[in-house]
């Protein structure tokens, strides 16, 4: 039996099709997260492309109302560019910043959590403090403060093209913490177990013994914490976005087309800001709501 | 010359209220191709000697004084990365419990392979091979089958026999068993034993058997050493010492094993708990419990005193008549 089939066959799987909440959740990620991957293939206009762009497009309302255009399926904005594709783009932007935030959170995290949990003694309490000092800010102003330090630190020709990964390395550096703690409980349960001594024993080394042993048993619940926090990240650069120093209109990510649109929100043009927020939303919760699940299936205790 | 020589061990522990002697001035050696089998209470200090032989002492534990030496080479001093090639390689070891000494999370080959490939030089072909190998020796049927498969597959003698290919597959020349067959089955025990003896005899791996269960220790060691508080009692011959015990607790702990051919109405046990490392009574430990104590037991520690081919550390030995 191959590793798919497998998989198909497991329990997790059984577990996941008898559970409402999941499917609609997982289908909603799904549907967003293709729209966002292929939006150069899926989405009706390119935003970016300016000689697509026609000012007398600008403002009109979605598809649905009265004055609707049925080109436009979610009306336009002040430019004439299409509110639906725009989201499409902007999505795609914010779940790549968000990703490789969590990925960066996750190297980080792990390899201090691994470090202090496995070492245990001075190591661990310098390692943990730090995780405490930084837990008593609120992660939204960590990322703020690395933000506006790495920004003033880089040379202005520079900024544009790296601001991508200024807004990944401040949303990561901010959720770290979380991971380590973790990371660090498990390890120093795990470190007890017999197999970790039998790995001694045999002669393999401390770095082996936490990468290939300790690791694997050991992630899980990272998994469910990294699911949470993923949609944690993408509300963190939908903040900062919205705030004015995440990701410029150039790039614009959801909490972009959110601050854009709020502009516009008291002088009747709705639609600019309530459909890219309704997707942040959406996504959000559908991803929070598909971790929790996940850590419910993942404990075997509350089977 | 001897495989392993160990010389005057002595384990402490600081504490808060002061320094714990958890052993206390072990000697004995093991020959290649002996099973030296070690016997005696919980907390006699049995897999503590294994423990600092292989270097892995709990902190703070620590070895306070004496000498461990592998084929001559002192091993007690040595630092965690010069003791990595030993470990596995010249000493291996199996545990009480297979349940637990195997990662859940890799497979039984890999785990055979990740071991030989840290110690021996093996193309990924021929250590799984090998693997494939070991897993017949130790009688896991259907083994190239099986190579694949994860430990919450196989039965918990099977698992077992896995522990012992891990402990084997490295070739190591010593072998520490700490009571192997603790968690299995009654009925899994004699198999085990047998696979291990049979392994060991075949390879000339020497073992050093940990075990509280005399019998097994009858038909499996060479010699035996008797440990108590800390402190070996008797060592000897297992013929000599099972036979004609000279120290009176290994008179007591041969006492208490049920037999057959005899059928008396009581066991006889020995009275009395080991006393903690906190309270060690001066002189000999087992003087309070001990039914051929002299006044100079009280006040007078003995060392090992040689008899016949057995030493024991007792200065009213128990006469070479009066055992039944």
């Amino acid at each position: 039996m191959n590793a798919v089939s497998r998989f198909l066959d497991s329990d997790f799987v059984y577990q996941f099709w008898r559970n409402p909440v999941a499917v609609i959740s997982a289908a909603i990620v799904l549907v967003v997260v293709v729209g966002a991957v292929f939006a150069p293939i899926l989405a009706p206009h390119n935003p970016f492309d300016l000689v697509s762009l026609d000012l007398m497009d600008s403002l009109k309302p979605p598809a649905f109302t009265a004055e609707g255009d049925p080109h436009f399926l979610l009306g336009t904005d002040d430019q004439g560019r299409d509110v639906l594709s725009g989201i499409m783009y902007g999505t795609r932007i914010s779940l790549l910043v968000a990703v490789l935030a969590i990925g960066f959170s996750l190297v980080v995290g792990i390899g201090v959590g691994l470090l202090a949990g496995y070492a245990g003694g001075a190591v661990d309490a310098f390692l943990m403090r730090v995780v405490d000092v930084q837990l008593t800010f609120p992660s939204i102003l960590i990322a703020l403060l690395v933000d506006g330090v790495v920004r003033a630190a880089l040379p202005r020709s520079m900024q544009e093209q790296l601001e991508i990964y200024v807004i990944v390395f401040a949303i990561g550096i901010s959720r770290w913490p979380q991971f380590a703690r973790t990371i660090r409980g498990s390890t120093m349960v795990e470190r007890q177990r017999d197999y970790v001594m039998a790995a001694k024993v045999i002669g393999l080394s401390s770095g082996r013994i936490m990468l290939t042993h300790i690791l694997p048993n050991v992630m899980g619940p990272v998994l469910v914490i990294a699911t949470l926090n993923l949609g944690l990240a993408i509300l963190d650069e939908a903040t900062l976005s919205f705030l004015g120093v995440g990701l410029p209109p150039t790039q614009p990510s959801l909490g972009t087309l959110i601050r854009i649109g709020n502009n516009f929100l008291f002088s009747g043009e709705w639609w600019i800001t309530i459909f890219p927020g309704v997707t942040l939303a959406a996504m959000v919760l559908s991803i929070n709501l598909l971790g929790d699940w996940l850590r419910d299936a993942l404990n075997p205790r509350l089977r | 010359m001897a495989l392993l020589e160990v010389d005057r061990l002595v384990v402490e522990f600081p504490g808060r209220r002061g320094t714990l002697r958890a052993l206390d001035e072990i000697s004995f050696s093991i020959e290649p191709g002996e099973v030296l089998g070690v016997v005696g209470e919980s907390g006699a200090g049995k897999s503590l000697t294994g423990a600092a032989i292989i270097g892995l002492l709990e902190p703070p534990g620590r070895v306070a004084s004496g000498q461990i030496r592998l084929e001559g080479t002192r091993i007690d001093r040595f630092t965690d990365a010069q003791m990595r090639p030993i470990r596995g390689r010249r000493i291996g070891a199996i545990f009480q419990d297979p349940l637990t000494t195997l990662d859940p999370l890799v497979s039984v080959g890999k785990q055979l392979v990740e071991t030989m490939q840290t110690h021996l030089k093996l193309s990924d072909r021929d250590a799984r091979a090998r693997a494939v190998g070991w897993l017949e020796q130790v009688g896991i049927p259907a083994a190239a089958e099986r190579v694949g498969a994860y430990p919450h597959q196989f039965s918990g003698g099977m698992r077992q026999r896995v522990v012992i290919a891990l402990a084997l597959c490295a070739e190591p020349k010593l072998v520490i068993a700490d009571e192997p067959t603790t968690a299995l089955d009654v009925s899994i025990q004699a198999q085990i034993i047998a696979l291990l003896r049979r392994l060991t005899t075949d390879h000339g791996t020497s073992v050093m058997l940990v075990t509280h269960d005399m019998g097994v220790i009858a038909e499996t060691a060479d010699r035996v050493a008797v440990m108590y508080a800390g402190r070996i009692a008797e060592i000897g011959p297992v013929r000599d010492v099972v036979l004609h015990p000279s120290h009176p607790y290994t008179e007591g702990l041969m006492g208490s094993i049920p037999q057959l051919e005899h059928r008396v109405e009581r066991l006889r046990q020995i009275d009395g708990a080991m006393p903690r490392l906190t309270a060690i009574p001066p002189g000999c430990a087992f003087n309070p419990r001990c039914g051929r104590v002299l006044e100079r037991c009280r006040v007078d520690r003995p060392d090992l005193l040689a008899r016949g081919t057995t030493l024991a550390a007792c200065w009213n030995m128990v006469p070479m008549d009066d055992v039944t």
